[in-house]
């Protein structure tokens, strides 16, 4: 109990800090945010995404979904620097990471108020039986042995009182399976990730269809940038935040997973299906994962880095990339824009 | 018959003394051999040679992890002739290594050790026959499980797709196991996993008809010592779930050499289709290497505590229990799969249902030692061991088994906490346990208490040095199967090599102590743990005859367990 207490308790602080650092920050993102001129229409430009990095096998002929778009205007978007401790691991952790999805709290809170306590007075009671049976049996304390070797109440009582335990933890495991799986509103953002040997390409289909392929930014880079190496990526999936997005997973060659640790999210990435689940990132920020199903040499080296931006300047990054917004299809719940957007025309 | 006075003539350098105890010459005897007790004998050799290998791959697998970066991985890809000027080349290394531990530790240290070790060992000891129903088939199981480790072996040093050796990970998935990786060194783990399977098939079959038929007048299956119910349960789990894991890896060779598509979307195949097939045997699969540690760790302490096991109808049904619920229950290693939401919620229901039985087997041990008059022998204070850790490593088994909170420990370090605290402190520890228990019965001399003791608490220390710190690091999310990682969790990963350094000197002990009992031991007696020991194997001498009971013992009604 006391554990579980004093982890909140240090995770609390760290989550107040990382807000009061998310807010010095947001003025400022606002500001350049208002600043670039709405370049929406026009120019056609051939290359939508940002050029791979070198050592990205084909990543030539797997690049870019070719779209009509603006040429680059990276004027508009700059990379949002990662707040200390907000979705990232941190030195010496033994929590589980902050987290910034309706359903990561609510299952982080099944694991440290249900789940947590209930293992760690198990733990401790097998413990606490075996030091006092060790004591009190030993055989200087109880030279003769007794003979029992059953007893009909106390065995019910071992079965019936975990079985009454177990429901106890299954109730809300359930409840949690459910709410995971709540399907995404019909007007949501679709992204979908797809894995590739050894990078991530993230696809816009309601923006263009243009690709962003995602690699892995050498140690020296990443540090320079202010991101922790092995974990960050060149060029970010970038997402709404406050709303829910349709999140697919594939693997072009061999199952990889899309993993994000603060966001309570993870689903494999698998040849030959698309798997689907909500994602939704109650603030801005960047969140780190990395691919979590064993994929081959270079396994260790496509993370995940997602960043969650409100509303208008996600549209202005989509922009950037040569995509489009404002389309039907495109109709998010938070837009203010697209009134009948519930209503969502024939996609 | 008629030939005997004759025979009894020639036999020029016939002992009197051993009229019955005759043993055949030494090539004939461990190289064809189909007595159980040198099949055992030869197991165990086998195994701890394999734990050895395994161990020490492990051991590289620490010092990389020691601190970010990449270090080691290229001296080592070198020296096992890879091409380390390759970066992915030196990266597939690391996959080779994890998958090389893996196997081995699986199928070519615990399997064997535990159940062709002391299964053979010690099963027609404690159920009074004088050998296993099958001898010859006795032998080529051996033989079959060495040679799939030598076929193991043969693939590091084959091409493996990126570089040398089979880097798919135990669990062979696909398509990195098929078209991910072009080359034979995957075919050779693959057939290593056929020999290794037909060799425990054969193994299993061979316990079921020894444990059905062999039984000495008496005996009823409810009067078996706890550790034949345990091989009973562990035999039928064998012969259950090998042929699907048979089937699934043969599907794997055919796609990859002939053209196939079982796992191919592109051929209508599906990749999930070879994990659920994989699991299917896989969950069965971490029983095996369990119960056998479960029936063991009962006979220490019912021995030690000079009382008969608590309980003895439900610890026997509930190993049954275990074994048939571990059956339906193998997709809670797919949680993140894309399973259906009622598949996700029925398997973390029927998973946590398996708590249930674990958890009366863990209070009968407390209760046959509640009473008891409790004799700190090194095979007890093992089997103490044994309980706590595996009540830790069960317990975040529980954590796991919610599907809602496995999305976020699926292939992190929590879980390979949890799975190296069952199995590597669970399984592990009742293997030293046992090896305790039995070490002077199978060898005539005793080992050294002092040693044993000493061996238990430096390995107890380390273990827990290495494994707990990755509970921290899975909530933290660092995934497995990583060659390097975030500095941030470089804290952690440090102390688990620590540990490593503290095990490994542990190992030091219990070589010594092996080394010691055999040139310098006590002889032991027939029964050297006095009035608590009451199986049939503490009828016989230490070590038993080379032929065993050939009157058979009769058991009598009052008979303890």
């Amino acid at each position: 109990m006391s554990v579980s207490h004093v982890a909140r308790a240090v995770t609390g602080a760290i989550r107040t800090i990382s807000l009061a650092a998310a807010l010095a920050f947001a003025p400022q993102a606002m500001a350049a945010a208002a600043a670039p001129a709405p370049a929406a229409a026009a120019e056609p430009a051939a290359v939508a995404a940002p050029a791979p990095a070198v050592g990205a096998p084909d990543a030539a002929t797997v690049g870019t979904a070719p779209a009509a778009a603006a040429p680059a205007d990276k004027g508009s978007y700059v990379p949002m620097k990662p707040v200390a401790g907000k979705g990232q691991p941190v030195a010496k952790g033994w929590t589980f990471q902050d987290q910034y999805s309706p359903n990561g709290e609510e299952a982080l809170r099944m694991h440290d108020y249900i789940l947590m306590p209930v293992i760690t007075v198990i733990a401790l009671f097998v413990l606490l039986l075996l030091l006092l049976v060790m004591v009190r049996f030993r055989r200087a304390a109880n030279p003769v042995a007794s003979k029992t070797s059953h007893n009909t109440f106390i065995e019910i009582i071992w079965t019936v009182i975990p079985v009454l335990i177990l429901v106890g933890i299954a109730v809300p495991s359930i409840r949690l399976l459910a709410h995971q799986y709540a399907p995404a509103p019909k007007g949501a953002l679709t992204v979908k990730a797809t894995g590739y040997q050894w990078y991530w390409g993230y696809t816009y289909p309601d923006n263009g269809g243009f690709e962003v392929i995602s690699n892995i930014l050498p140690d020296a880079e990443a540090l320079k940038r202010g991101e922790q190496p092995q974990l960050a990526a060149d060029n970010r999936m970038v997402v709404p935040a406050g709303e829910p997005i349709r999140l697919q997973t594939t693997g072009s060659d061999v199952i990889h997973a899309f993993a994000v640790p603060s966001l309570w999210f993870k689903l494999d990435a698998v040849p030959g299906r698309i798997n689907e689940k909500v994602l939704f990132i109650k603030e801005p920020g960047v969140y780190y994962g990395q691919c979590s199903e064993l994929c081959g040499a270079r396994h260790g080296y496509m993370p995940i880095v997602v960043e969650a931006l409100p509303r208008p300047k996600f549209e202005e990054w989509v922009k950037a990339q040569g995509g489009t917004v404002g389309a039907p299809t495109a109709g998010a719940t938070t837009t203010a824009a697209a009134a009948p957007a519930k209503t969502t025309p024939a996609a | 018959m008629a030939s005997i006075p004759a025979h009894e003539g020639f036999d020029a350098h016939h002992d009197d003394a051993h009229e019955h105890d005759h043993k055949p010459a030494f090539f004939q005897r461990w190289f064809m051999s189909t007595n159980h007790k040198d099949i055992g004998t030869l197991y165990l050799i086998f195994a701890i040679f394999a734990g050895i290998i395994g161990g020490g791959v492990s051991g590289i697998m620490r010092a990389e992890l020691a601190h970010p970066g990449i270090q080691y991985l290229g001296w080592w890809t070198h020296f096992l002739g890879g091409n380390d000027q390759d970066f992915n080349a030196t990266l597939h290394m690391w996959n080779v290594l994890i998958t090389a531990h893996g196997l081995i530790m699986v199928f070519f240290m615990v399997m064997p050790a535990l159940i062709g070790g002391f299964g053979n060992w010690f099963v027609p000891l404690m159920i009074g026959a004088p050998d296993m129903a099958f001898p010859r088939m006795n032998n080529i199981s051996f033989w079959l499980t060495f040679t799939g480790f030598c076929s193991l072996m043969i693939s590091a040093f084959m091409p493996g797709g990126t570089g040398m050796g089979a880097g798919t990970g135990w669990t062979v998935y696909a398509p990195l196991s098929t078209t991910g990786s072009v080359g034979p060194a995957v075919d050779f783990a693959i057939f290593a996993l056929h020999l290794a399977g037909a060799g425990s098939i054969l193994g299993a079959i061979n316990f079921i008809t020894t444990i059905f038929n062999m039984r000495a007048p008496g005996m009823t299956l409810h009067k078996m010592p706890l550790f034949v119910w345990s091989m009973l349960v562990t035999a039928f789990l064998l012969l259950l779930s090998l042929p699907v894991l048979a089937a699934a890896i043969t599907m794997l060779l055919t796609d990859r050499n002939f053209g196939t598509t079982f796992f191919n979307p592109a051929g209508g195949g599906d990749p999930i289709l070879y994990q659920h097939l994989f699991w299917f045997f896989g969950h069965p699969e971490v029983y095996i290497m369990i119960l056998p540690g479960f029936g063991i760790i009962s006979q220490i302490i019912s021995t030690f505590s000079k009382k008969p096991v608590f309980g003895y109808l439900g610890m026997a049904y509930a190993m049954v229990a275990i074994g048939a619920v571990g059956f339906i229950v193998w997709a809670h290693h797919m949680y993140t799969t894309g399973l259906d939401v009622n598949t996700k919620m029925y398997f973390t229901a029927a998973t946590m249902v398996i708590a249930v039985p674990t958890g009366i087997k863990i209070f009968s041990w407390i209760a046959t030692m509640w009473g008891g008059s409790l004799e700190f022998k090194s095979p007890l204070v093992w089997a103490i061991g044994f309980i706590f850790l595996f009540t830790v490593g069960g317990v975040t088994g529980v954590v796991l088994a919610n599907g809602g909170i496995d999305d976020n420990l699926q292939d992190t370090y929590y879980v390979v906490a949890h799975f190296h605290y069952v199995l590597s402190l669970g399984a592990v520890t009742s293997l030293f346990a046992g090896f305790y228990y039995w070490f002077p019965k199978m060898s005539g001399r005793m080992h050294s208490e002092f040693l044993s003791h000493l061996h238990f608490w430096v390995f107890f220390i380390g273990v827990n040095l290495i494994f707990f710190p990755m509970h921290f690091l899975g909530v933290q999310g660092m995934p497995r199967r990583y060659p390097d990682y975030a500095p941030a969790f470089e804290y952690w990963n440090t102390i688990a090599t620590n540990g490593y350094m503290v095990m490994a000197a542990s190992m030091v002990i219990f070589f010594i102590n092996i080394a010691y009992s055999l040139v310098a031991g006590k002889k032991a007696e027939g029964n050297y743990w006095g009035e608590g020991a009451t199986t049939l194997e503490w009828t016989l001498s230490s070590p038993p005859p080379f032929h065993q009971f050939e009157t058979l013992p009769v058991i009598e009604e009052a008979h303890a367990h």
